[in-house]
């Protein structure tokens, strides 16, 4: 488990993180997502007992991060956003090395070793040289190396950033494996359907501070004031136009003649939304569907970072 | 101290060091160097005398003269063999990602302190068959060369810890390996300065030796002139009654090295893992 309790970092007077507070139960994966310089890498860091916080505290499966970090590594997998790697070592020494590093027996490592590169696809390169391995490669290796001591809580902070689509699919299964696992996760990315698919959880973070968290639907519901309600008709559509016009949370109507229906935004809750619908059949407006268009989450995402270019 | 060997950091350091040719050149051309500059000097004293006859004397210079010459290599092999160890892991962004597995920051410092000793410690006991053929024509007290190899110990250890302290501090190598190397030259050149200066104040007036404790600071602190109190008792005694101070030389070098190598693991120590802000 992972509590995170009003946790603040200051750069001069700057604040990257602004008294954060979130709990994630263990197994699940929680994904966090913002845009860039949004405090994901410095929350993570932090965690990773890289980083002192100014204020506040977090608690891996109870132990403090400040107070007990030396613990707490030994709880922990991480994977931070940029890496690099030993040059002169093979995969497998590499692997061995961080192996020592956490006391694992030499005997141990031995029979690990294969098994994670297997896990991470890599058991072909086994005995070549790190440094020499693609992006991709390193960047598996580099989970790997956060398996090594067979941590309860992985912090992977953009795992999948600079991979390419079938790079990415591969991460993710790897993923979705080690949370079969039962691994409690938390993963950080700025492209917010990548996360949606294995998450169980999401929190959005924005200049520090957490602004929504709950499951991808609830977020969306909680980012979008305004959704976009498309109406079919049976016939023309003018009627209709004029029915949806006068309504006060409605805005942006547009007609689509040759397809015999009308889009617009709408501002009110799901109640408002039920009466519309029932004003509308009163009218004897000839409905053919009313339905919720289906935003995709890039949307969502835009709609959130537009908030932070205009500050 | 078998926990304290099976350092991984240590471990891999010296599989990696030991795995490039590098290593083995740079000892070998030492190597060679030596012997042909032990075979060269002895060579022509013997011509040059037209004895073909190597005095014990003449031996004792030599012996001098490569003492001198080994500290000169420690001096200048060890801050880049220890400045960059730090920083260069911070700069290949390795360094996080050590600094969050379970060693602690005294493993860490450890190994990286020791692995790159190890190979400075390598050198000079490859040196040692070269010596051996100076005790063959005698003027030289082995337990002078017990001394020695102790006096070199102690001053690569304390200019390693001061390296590893500075790549700590410091987040760029090139940055570290200047103060290291500064460091270095004010303790083994600047320092002598300081002496004649202080020699010249506290017999300005006077003929009379008088008690000068600044003096004995300085001449305690450099590198050089220790080492030669340490070969020539006699010089130690000169300088004995200069600065009226009993006590050897060696005596301050050595609680002022070892306090400076204590002091330089206990700051990198403890600052390894605090102000961690990004290495980006
Ligand atoms: N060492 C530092 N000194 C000053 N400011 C910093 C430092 N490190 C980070 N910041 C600032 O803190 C903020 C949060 O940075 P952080 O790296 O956590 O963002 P992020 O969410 O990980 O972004 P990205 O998606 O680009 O990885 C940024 O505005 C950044 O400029
Ligand atoms: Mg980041």
């Amino acid at each position: 488990m992972i509590e995170i309790v009003g946790l603040t970092k200051k750069y001069g007077s700057f604040y990257a993180l602004q008294d954060l507070n979130l709990t994630i139960e263990e197994g699940t994966v929680f994904g966090f997502v913002g845009a860039n310089g949004a405090g994901k890498s410095t929350t993570f860091s932090i965690l990773a007992t890289l980083l002192q916080p100014t204020a506040g505290d977090a608690f891996i499966n109870g132990m403090s991060v400040t107070k007990n970090a030396h613990e707490v590594r030994k709880q922990i997998g991480y994977m931070p956003d940029f890496f690099g790697v030993y040059d002169q070592l093979k995969a497998n020494e590499y692997l061995d090395f961080y192996g020592a590093s956490y006391g694992i027996a030499p005997k141990e490592r031995e029979v690990l070793i294969p098994k994670l590169l297997e896990l991470v696809n890599l058991s072909h390169k086994r005995y070549d040289y790190v440094d020499l391995l693609s992006r991709g490669m390193k960047q598996r290796l580099c989970l790997a190396r956060a398996l090594i001591h067979d941590p309860k809580i992985l912090i992977l902070d953009e795992p999948a950033s600079g991979l390419d689509p079938r790079a990415r699919v591969e991460m993710r299964d790897i993923l979705k494996e080690l949370k079969s696992m039962g691994k409690t996760i938390l993963i950080s990315s700025h492209i917010l359907p990548e996360l949606a698919e294995m998450c169980d959880s999401i929190g959005v973070i924005d200049s520090g501070q957490l602004i929504a968290q709950g499951s991808v639907h609830e977020i969306q519901a909680h980012l979008q004031s305004e959704k976009v309600l498309k109406v079919k008709l049976a016939g023309p559509t003018q009627e209709a136009m004029a029915f949806f016009e006068n309504d006060p949370l409605v805005s942006k109507l547009i007609e689509k003649p040759e397809k015999q229906s009308i889009e617009f935004l709408y501002r009110g809750t799901e109640e408002d939304q039920i009466r519309l619908l029932r004003q509308a059949m009163e009218q004897s407006l000839q409905i053919l569907s009313f339905a919720e268009e289906e935003t995709d989450l890039e949307d969502v995402f835009m709609a959130i970072t537009k908030g932070v270019e205009v500050k | 101290m078998k926990t304290l060997l099976a350092n991984p950091v240590l471990i891999k350091e010296v599989k990696l060091r030991f795995r490039s040719m590098k290593s083995f050149t740079g000892i070998l051309f030492y190597l060679m160097a030596m012997s042909i500059f032990v075979f060269g000097f002895i060579f022509l004293t013997t011509s040059l005398s037209g004895s073909g006859f190597f005095r014990p004397d003449e031996s004792f210079l030599l012996f001098s003269m490569m003492t001198y010459i080994q500290l000169g290599l420690i001096l200048f092999i060890t801050p880049g063999l220890t400045a960059g160890t730090i920083s260069t892991e911070r700069e290949k962004q390795t360094l996080n990602i050590l600094l969050t597995t379970a060693q602690t920051s005294f493993q860490i410092i450890f190994g990286k302190m020791t692995s790159s000793i190890a190979f400075l410690l390598l050198m000079i006991v490859s040196g040692l068959p070269i010596y051996s053929l100076v005790f063959l024509y005698g003027g030289v007290d082995p337990l002078q060369i017990v001394v020695i190899f102790l006096f070199y110990f102690l001053t690569l250890l304390a200019i390693g810890s001061i390296g590893v302290m500075y790549s700590t501090l410091i987040r760029k190598t090139i940055v570290s390996m200047i103060v290291t190397y500064g460091t270095m030259i004010f303790l083994a050149v600047v320092t002598a300065f300081f002496l004649l200066l202080s020699v010249q104040i506290s017999t300005l007036g006077t003929t009379a030796p008088s008690f000068s404790p600044f003096s004995y600071f300085w001449a305690s602190i450099n590198p050089a002139i220790v080492m030669l109190t340490l070969l020539q008792p006699g010089f130690a005694q000169e300088i004995q009654t200069m600065t009226v101070i009993e006590l050897p030389l060696w005596v301050g070098y050595l609680v002022f090295y070892s306090l400076l190598t204590a002091g330089a693991i206990w700051l990198s120590v403890k600052r390894l893992r605090v102000n961690m802000n990004k290495y980006k």
